[in-house]
């Protein structure tokens, strides 16, 4: 081991810094770290002849990451399993890597593993360039809170050590960060193979001026407890001495003197602060302040439980029933509106439920998109509601009580930040807490039928209008209440003020479905006539809808359709004289599942109308007798 | 606050969500430098008493001086000490190598307790950075009904929310320790000044690094007699910690099957 290092005292008095590296798979990530234990002599003796012999015998070439694949059954696999952690130290200072695999399903161990580190490395194959899965890397280090990265752009010897190269990926990579609010502190070509800039300046790169990879983590500050910060002290544990009584937790941020007022959330009382207890400390502690376990007494018998909240009277936390945050979901299963879930914030669990998916983020391309879930690794913007008032604080304000983990069950299935608590919520809870004195189930026996919505779409010209019509006809004539919402009759009143932006239409269809589900709600068969063009308007109606949602494909050909053009809009369109016109102009995605399709290019009108009429025999008249006999 | 002082918070905090969470809960004492750290810690984050028992899993192979110490510091650190004789040897599987069925047999000891107490979690001192798979440990670490660790499907555990709800059956382990290093161990022994048992500090020129049962133990050659002194000697050392725990070596995956069935 030539460059060894010897020992100082810097790093041995000091807690080593933990840092997470992060990267598409096959990348480079263990490749580096296991270079640089070695390059910094911090590797065990004997480990790299260890593991030299174990691949002589497998005759297996030797790799640099075997360093961390310690673990039988990992090398027989050749990926990292899990967030391992290895110690190694520079000349200032000793480190922690919290080895992040790149394979999508560990994102969990990912996640486990950053959320404790001080700074990551983003690592980059300099020839495969900035992957997805290196832009959900980074999203995710920024969104769990790790506030300084570096990446390394490595396998330059793949490049030639190509300084073109490398300003390439580097102006993708910083575009990426910049979009995120993440700012690089450096950026690094390297080659962990060959250990080029990763502890020694790369002769190979003389056009890179910049600092090394271990140089650059130790120009890494620390960071510190949020001392200066209001204070706040969430609630841990009650514990009766000797017929006192301690409350204990851990100061998340600011300071507390003896003698200092108190207040306990979400009750709102006040007592002065007595005195902090401890054992085995050598005098007596005056002060506490942020990152210390402490426990306090109080001068007043409050009512205090684990998940108060104590804070000074001046600088309070905020409170709110529903929370707006920022969410990355870990769970296999995907996340839908509506799902009950524990929010643990601080020391409190919270029941909430999922009122909205407001956007789903395409970490990819930072597209922001609505959706009726998020998958697995998925972000999303989503609205909670709680029955109780949630205290917390804003992620970007106070960390620690403006991120929260979610429960299902027995197992943690996501994290989020708290990005805003609105008023409005509590408005509209205000409005729901007023119970129907008439149920659904009620109005569905005395109707004989349950409320419902047939949502028609299909290109302009398919003869969604006409069917609309035909059918409306033919159910009211069956004494059935039934109601048609096409453009005509909304467009004019309801949605005056939308035009047809893309944002204007889904706020259409999203007003529309609203309306729909009111009629449905007291009872009515609703037949809804729109274009929604897209996927992502139908899944958000269908959200908003529920079960009485029945999705109708009216499918006639683009070519049918224009050859009927019974108003002359496909001329216009073609001619340019309607923008955004669908099919031509602006985007038509056919419904992917529908509940029932309806051909009206081979078709004729009575038969589409037969197909309807019997779906709706079927599935909606007849469904009562499920919904029924399931009462019972 | 130095660095100490944010490790022992830490662990402090660990222990409190612990004790919190689950009842009836035990610490694991194996009279080795790391669980009398963690007792330590239990009496400062319970202010002078730890509220759960110590459970000593006896082999009767202990070295006279750990017997010693255990007897002494019960009643010293006021512990409500549980030593239950491990089952004999004849009950481990015979599968195993020679040495690492003395460890299979504190797993069967630790099975007996869980048993005979109904343990829902027990805290160890164990930490990431003693052993490679270790490293994959979370802080609390659920088992299956078989004591069993799968160490490919561990929970999530970040923002140190940790997960406390586990379905019935689970048995829980709880690992304050997991963020210390074995140089951190010393520093604050040494700020802290915790009894240990002698056979750490050097005499005749051998001290013990890692202390298990008489005869799978070894001893290192050292002079370190100052807890100082060993931390120097930490600092320089490449060697690992375990080197002198002989099962460690006997085949390249028993420490992994150990701990795969129960062995802490
Ligand atoms: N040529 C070259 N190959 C590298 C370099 N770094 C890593 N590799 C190779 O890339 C592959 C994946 O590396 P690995 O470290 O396992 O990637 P990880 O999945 O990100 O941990 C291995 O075959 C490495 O040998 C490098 O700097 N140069």
């Amino acid at each position: 081991m030539g460059t060894e290092i010897k020992a100082t005292d810097i790093k041995i008095k000091e807690r080593a810094f933990p840092i997470v590296i992060v990267g598409h798979i096959d990348h480079g990530k263990s490749t580096l770290i296991g270079r640089m234990l070695h390059d910094t002599g911090s590797l065990p003796n004997g480990k790299v002849e260890e593991l030299q012999s174990s691949c002589d015998r497998r005759s297996a070439p030797f790799e640099w990451s075997f360093v961390l694949d310690s673990l039988q059954l990992e090398r027989d696999q050749a990926i990292t399993v899990d967030s391992t952690q290895i110690w190694f130290h520079t000349e200032t200072r000793r480190y922690v890597i919290i080895d992040a695999p790149g394979h999508r399903e560990f994102l969990r161990n990912m996640v486990t593993g950053a959320a404790n580190a001080n700074a990551g490395v983003i690592v980059i194959d300099a020839e495969q360039g900035v992957s997805e899965q290196t832009r959900r890397h980074a999203y995710l280090l920024h969104l769990i809170g790790i506030p300084q990265v570096i990446v390394a752009i490595n396998k330059m010897d793949l490049v030639d050590y190509s300084e073109d190269r490398f300003k390439e990926v580097e102006a993708e990579m910083t575009a990426y960060l910049k979009e995120i609010g993440l700012d690089a502190q450096a950026m690094i070509p390297v080659s962990a193979a060959n250990g080029e800039n990763l502890s020694r300046k790369s002769y190979k790169m003389p056009w890179y001026t910049g600092l090394t990879v271990t140089d650059a983590l130790d120009a890494f500050p620390r960071v510190a407890a949020p001392v200066e910060r209001p204070f706040r002290m969430p609630v841990q544990d009650i514990y009766r001495y000797d017929g006192r009584r301690l409350i204990a937790g851990r100061v998340e941020s600011g300071q507390l003197e003896v003698g200092s007022d108190l207040t306990v959330w979400p009750t709102g009382r006040t007592a002065k602060v007595l005195s902090f207890e401890s054992w085995a400390t050598p005098k007596e502690k005056a002060t506490i302040s942020a990152g210390e376990s402490v426990a306090l007494t109080l001068s007043d018998e409050l009512f205090v439980e684990r998940g108060h909240i104590l804070t000074l009277p001046t600088a309070g936390p905020r409170t709110a029933n529903t929370l707006s945050v920022r969410l990355f979901w870990l769970s296999k299963t995907p996340l839908q509106r509506g799902e009950s879930l524990t929010l643990k914030l601080a020391t409190a669990e919270y029941d909430v439920v999922v009122e909205s998916i407001d956007t789903v983020i395409d970490v990819d391309d930072l597209s922001r998109g609505r959706g009726h879930e998020v998958i697995q690794n998925g972000v999303a913007e989503i609205t909670l509601r709680c029955r109780s008032n949630i205290t917390y604080d804003l992620f970007y304000d106070l960390p620690a009580l403006g991120r929260a983990v979610l429960i299902d069950g027995y197992q943690v299935v996501g994290g989020c930040i708290i990005e805003g608590g609105a008023d409005v919520e509590t408005a509209s809870r205000n409005l729901t807490a007023v119970p129907q004195s008439v149920s659904s189930d009620e109005r569905q026996v005395a109707n004989g039928y349950p409320g419902a919505v047939l949502w028609m779409s299909g290109l302009s010209g398919a003869g969604k209008s006409t069917l609309a019509m035909a059918l409306q006809r033919e159910l009211f004539n069956r004494n059935i209440y039934v109601y048609t919402l096409d453009g005509d009759n909304v467009r004019n009143g309801l949605n005056r003020d939308l035009g047809f932006s893309e944002e204007e239409r889904d706020e259409n269809i999203r007003r529309v479905a609203e309306v729909a589900k009111l009629f449905a709600d007291a009872g009515m068969i609703v037949i809804s006539a729109f274009i929604a063009p897209t996927n992502a308007a139908r899944a958000q109606a269908r959200e908003i809808i529920g079960d009485r949602f029945h999705e109708v494909h009216i499918s006639a050909d683009m070519n049918v359709c224009e050859s009927r053009d019974v108003k002359g809009l496909y001329a216009k369109a073609r001619r340019g004289e309607i923008e955004d016109f669908t099919g031509i102009s602006s985007p038509w995605e056919p419904p992917e599942n529908p509940d029932l399709e309806v051909n009206t290019g081979e078709l004729s009108l009575d038969d589409s109308l037969g197909k309807m009429v019997r779906y709706i025999e079927q599935r909606v008249l007849q469904a009562k007798d499920k919904a029924i006999s399931s009462n019972h | 606050m130095d660095d100490l002082d944010a490790l022992e918070a830490q662990s402090i905090f660990i222990l409190r969500e612990a004790f919190n969470k689950f009842e009836p809960l035990g610490l694991l004492w194996s009279l080795g430098k790391d669980s009398c750290v963690m007792i330590w810690l239990a009496k400062k984050a319970f202010l002078g008493r730890m509220p759960f028992p110590a459970i000593h899993l006896d082999t009767g192979l202990e070295f006279p001086e750990a017997y010693a110490f255990r007897d002494r510091y019960s009643k010293e650190w006021d512990l409500d000490l549980i030593a239950d004789d491990c089952p004999p040897l004849e009950e481990v599987d015979p599968s195993l190598p020679p040495d690492s069925r003395l460890a299979a047999r504190k797993s069967l000891g630790l099975q007996q307790a869980i048993d005979r107490y109904g343990y829902k979690a027990l805290i160890t001192g164990i930490r990431r950075d003693e052993q490679a798979t270790r490293a994959k440990e979370r802080v609390f670490s659920p088992r299956g009904v078989d004591n069993s660790w799968d160490f490919r499907e561990q929970p999530p555990e970040f923002w140190d929310q940790y997960n406390t709800d586990f379905p019935p059956g689970t048995h829980v382990r709880v690992h304050p320790l997991l963020h210390w290093t074995e140089v951190d161990i010393w520093r604050y022994i040494e700020r802290e000044n915790i009894p240990m048992v002698p056979l750490y500090y050097a005499k005749n020129g051998e001290r013990y690094r890692s202390l298990g049962e008489m005869g799978i133990t070894l001893p290192i050659k050292s002079n370190a007699t100052t807890i100082a002194q060993i931390i120097t000697e930490l600092d320089e050392t490449k060697d690992p910690e375990r080197a002198g725990r002989t099962m460690d070596h006997e085949s390249e995956d028993s420490f992994e099957r150990l701990r795969t069935t129960g062995y802490l």
